[in-house]
């Protein structure tokens, strides 16, 4: 199929669809209230289900409530919105469902604005909820990037039994980039029956709950979310190396939306000599850790740098990562303002001067 | 010999947590009867509450759901719409149902949601401990109204049935009670009524049970029943507040 020039929010709407998702529960919020929207209007003509639902509270329940009872079920919102969630996030991470939740991060904290923000990053993969428990968190930086990774997060969140979360921002919610939904395979649902509700026709009954009385139970329900946390960190962590494999002295650490300005002042700065490169996460749960330590063990890897919308949230991960062998270097831009090429640029050259890195060869 | 009267298939074989006098039991049991006799057992789901009855998940022997505090209603639009042939039902007391999910209630009513719920009424927090509830009595005491309720300060308790009854989207609305064996039968004749409405696919339906709970109350089981009778059904009146068939 020839690619379609699509906004990002219709565009998550449709991989959806197209990944066998016919259910659909959400309450509108800027920005990606358009999510919704199309949903109410393609659900029907698939044979899907649209519910409004009053709240985030209730749209999220009712992910829960559809999810355990065995059909591929998303919900979209945007970080007040995902507050409201975190309720329903916590019990599905603990009932073991695969429920599908895409965050449109925007400017806060409070009310905050409706523009690009990464300010949910601690939210997202460290938990958000109450309670120990992750969710497979995907960062996509492309419409291209998300409609591929919301068809990957139904089987993802299938294997695992656990809620997946895609973030994302404004940007890429009401960008309209060219798609191709072709270019991901569809993959046919896991068998439900060991589990869901759908009524205990010839087989003894399924129940979805999350309550242990007894705390050795509990416990060990949480060692076994441990075993399932490193098997995703072991089979399904996912990042993009950007001119990594040049003997860089220094390595950029971005993701969604900031790592496409990132990529264009690496791209800049190369012109010039500076010897740089980009990790960029994929997933921020699992987080690339052994990818990041690697490199700072390099022999010539001398420095890292962190570009982030938010205070410095993912920079914490990445001093983790290295163990804080150097010290990391950090620029944001926050409350919906995305940095431009040129601060950027401006930041890593005072990096090079700084860390006492050769720069630019002239 | 003849078997005169045995456990329903829709119940397991788990003994309940209940306390002595408590209506849960007599509840649990009309509700399993009933899907026992319209033969649904294998195509009914159930949402658990947060309270006393949180773990009715163990005591009834259908596919069950748990839900957290007060979003039973909305888990059951989760479910029932996606799978509109089971047949779905809360069972929820008076905290997890009228005050923290007041929201998903006065929503999944006006939706229209072809569920059934069952809203335990017993005017006081249960499993928490005995507090005030938005149901709880004038002058009620509870642990966190030791002086009474004073409606001054917290309002005349919450009548869900008439509330939900003003709803212009077509339901049935009915109260009933558990304190004497003739309004057992009649609630159980209400909940099969409410339970044949969601299978004929025509509307929300809604059982309010007028219940009792000795052990908070802090009385006897015999008192208990005598105060539901001489304090709540007043304030609580029993009856069918509203049909599909209304005009």
């Amino acid at each position: 199929m020839p690619k379609i020039l699509m906004k990002g929010a219709e565009a998550i709407g449709e991989a959806a669809i197209r990944a066998g998702c016919l259910s659909y529960f959400g309450y509108p919020i800027t920005p990606q209230s358009e999510v919704g929207e199309y949903m109410s209007r393609r659900l029907p003509e698939v044979g899907g289900v649209f519910v409004q639902a009053e709240s985030e509270v209730a749209a999220s329940q009712m992910i829960y409530g559809a999810s355990g009872a065995g059909v591929r079920v998303m919900t979209t919102t945007s970080s007040p919105g995902f507050s409201l969630m975190a309720e329903a996030m916590s019990y599905i991470a603990a009932s073991e469902l695969p429920a599908v939740v895409v965050n449109i991060v925007r400017g806060g904290p409070g009310l905050g604005g409706i523009l690009p923000s990464q300010g949910d990053y601690f939210q997202a993969v460290k938990g958000g909820g109450h309670g120990d428990y992750r969710c497979l968190v995907l960062a996509p930086a492309t419409v291209q990037e998300f409609v591929e990774c919301v068809m990957k997060a139904f089987p993802l969140a299938e294997k695992y039994l656990n809620p997946v979360l895609l973030i994302g921002d404004g940007m890429i919610a009401q960008m309209m980039e060219p798609v191709d939904f072709d270019a991901v395979k569809t993959e046919p649902q896991r068998d439900v029956e060991a589990w869901a509700t759908t009524g205990c026709k010839d087989r003894p009954r399924n129940v979805v709950e999350c309550l242990w009385l007894d705390p050795k139970l509990c416990e060990d329900f949480n060692f076994e979310l441990i075993e399932k946390y490193k098997k995703m960190a072991a089979e399904d962590c996912y990042f993009e190396e950007y001119e990594l494999d040049d003997q860089p002295e220094m390595v950029v650490v971005a993701y969604g939306t900031t790592s496409r300005i990132v990529r264009t002042a690496i791209e800049e700065l190369r012109k010039d000599g500076y010897k740089l490169g980009m990790l960029r996460p994929i997933t921020l749960f699992p987080f690339p850790f052994d990818r990041l330590r690697a490199l700072s063990e390099t022999a010539h890897v001398k420095a890292f740098s962190v570009i982030e919308m938010s205070q410095g949230q993912m920079i914490e991960d990445v001093r983790w990562a290295i163990r804080d062998k150097f010290p990391v270097g950090f620029f944001c831009r926050m409350g919906g303002i995305v940095p431009s090429p040129e601060e950027v640029i401006d930041f890593l050259k005072q990096e090079f001067v700084t860390r006492g890195l050769k720069g630019a060869k002239s | 010999m003849k078997t005169i009267f045995e456990r329903p298939q829709s119940m397991t074989k788990a003994e309940t947590h209940y306390c002595p006098g408590c209506t849960h039991g007599v509840a649990h049991r009309m509700v399993a009867e009933i899907i026992d006799e319209l033969g649904i057992r294998e195509k009914t789901v159930g949402i658990a509450p947060v309270g006393c009855s949180v773990l009715i998940y163990r005591y009834m022997d259908t596919d069950m759901q748990s839900a957290a505090h007060g979003r039973a209603p909305a888990v059951a639009t989760g479910v029932k719409r996606v799978r509109p042939e089971l047949c779905v039902y809360t069972y929820q007391g008076d905290g997890d149902l009228a005050s923290i999910g007041m929201g998903e209630i006065v929503h999944a009513a006006n939706r229209g949601e072809k569920i059934t719920v069952v809203f335990i009424n017993n005017a006081v927090y249960g499993m928490t401990g005995g507090q005030m509830a938005p149901t709880t009595m004038p002058g009620q005491k509870t642990t966190t109204s030791p002086k009474g309720r004073d409606v001054a300060q917290s309002g005349m308790p919450i009548r869900m049935a008439e509330l939900l009854s003003t709803l212009r989207t077509p339901s049935y609305v009915v109260r009933s009670s558990l304190h004497t064996p003739h309004h057992i039968i009649q609630s159980k004749q209400a909940l099969r009524r409410a339970f044949q409405y969601q299978l004929a696919g025509t509307c929300f339906s809604f059982v309010e049970l007028l219940s009792i709970c000795p052990t908070n109350w802090g009385i006897t089981p015999v008192q208990s029943n005598k105060w539901l009778e001489e304090t709540m059904l007043p304030y609580y009146p029993l009856g069918i507040f509203k049909t599909p068939e209304d005009k």
